[in-house]
């Protein structure tokens, strides 16, 4: 894998430092992360938990084209996209973006770009759990 | 042709299964498949867009089967 990409999916609970540590380098000016959380309400509905599944061979080979994505379309060092699966509560973090380069614009272009992409096309799924039920994120557009 | 299915999300609620082996007659499009999977789970109507997967990738309807393909049925995505 290129070593300027760390892409993880995974049940354990995500450590931000080390995405940051991953894209950290002394040739640059700047890093951007994103920490997606568990917003306790959708709707103006209460949200109890939340429950991510994916389709995890290709989710991280989804993941792993957006980061290569990332790499050619700005002009960035290194980025780190880690998702977690499982049961999340509220204000857990279920994804975390970090990018690194020489100049800030490109690394906040490029976060923006991971994350929206990553929203788009990769095979995970979020279920949100309401006092009153549960319901599949975005099933019935 | 024995095509391989993965169901994941809602469409694994609907159809109640998570993957299932079907038996094709003929060599078939991904849109035939699509129409064959909503005559079997009639539920799945309910749903506006999903997506396919061959082995992994993404594909358009027009994609043709081969024998032993994985086709995943992917629901709209909310990862993120």
């Amino acid at each position: 894998m290129n070593n300027r990409i760390s892409v993880i999916l995974t049940q354990e609970k995500l450590d931000q430092q080390k995405c940051y540590d991953f894209v950290q380098d002394a040739s640059c000016g700047g890093i951007v992360t994103f920490a997606g959380t568990v917003r306790d309400h959708t709707g103006g509905k209460e949200v109890k938990q939340l429950e991510f599944t994916a389709y995890a061979s290709m989710a991280v080979k989804e993941l792993t084209k957006i980061a290569e994505q990332a790499l050619k379309k700005f002009d960035i060092l290194k980025i780190a996209i880690h998702h977690a699966e499982g049961l999340l509560q509220v204000g857990d973090v279920p994804v975390v973006i970090a990018v690194s380069s020489a100049h800030r614009k490109a690394a906040f272009e490029a976060c923006e770009y991971a994350i929206d992409a990553l929203k788009e096309s990769v095979p995970i799924w979020k279920k949100e759990f309401f006092e009153d039920g549960e319901v599949w994120v975005n099933a019935h557009p | 042709m024995t095509v391989n299915t993965l169901f994941f999300g809602i469409v694994m609620d609907i159809t109640g299964e998570r993957k299932i082996s079907f038996d094709l007659q003929k060599e078939i499009t991904i849109r035939e498949f699509q129409e064959y999977l909503l005559k079997k789970y009639p539920g799945l109507t309910d749903i506006k867009i999903f997506a396919f997967a061959v082995n992994e990738s993404y594909v358009k309807e027009d994609h043709q089967l081969q024998e032993n393909d994985v086709v995943a049925v992917i629901p709209p995505v909310s990862g993120g």
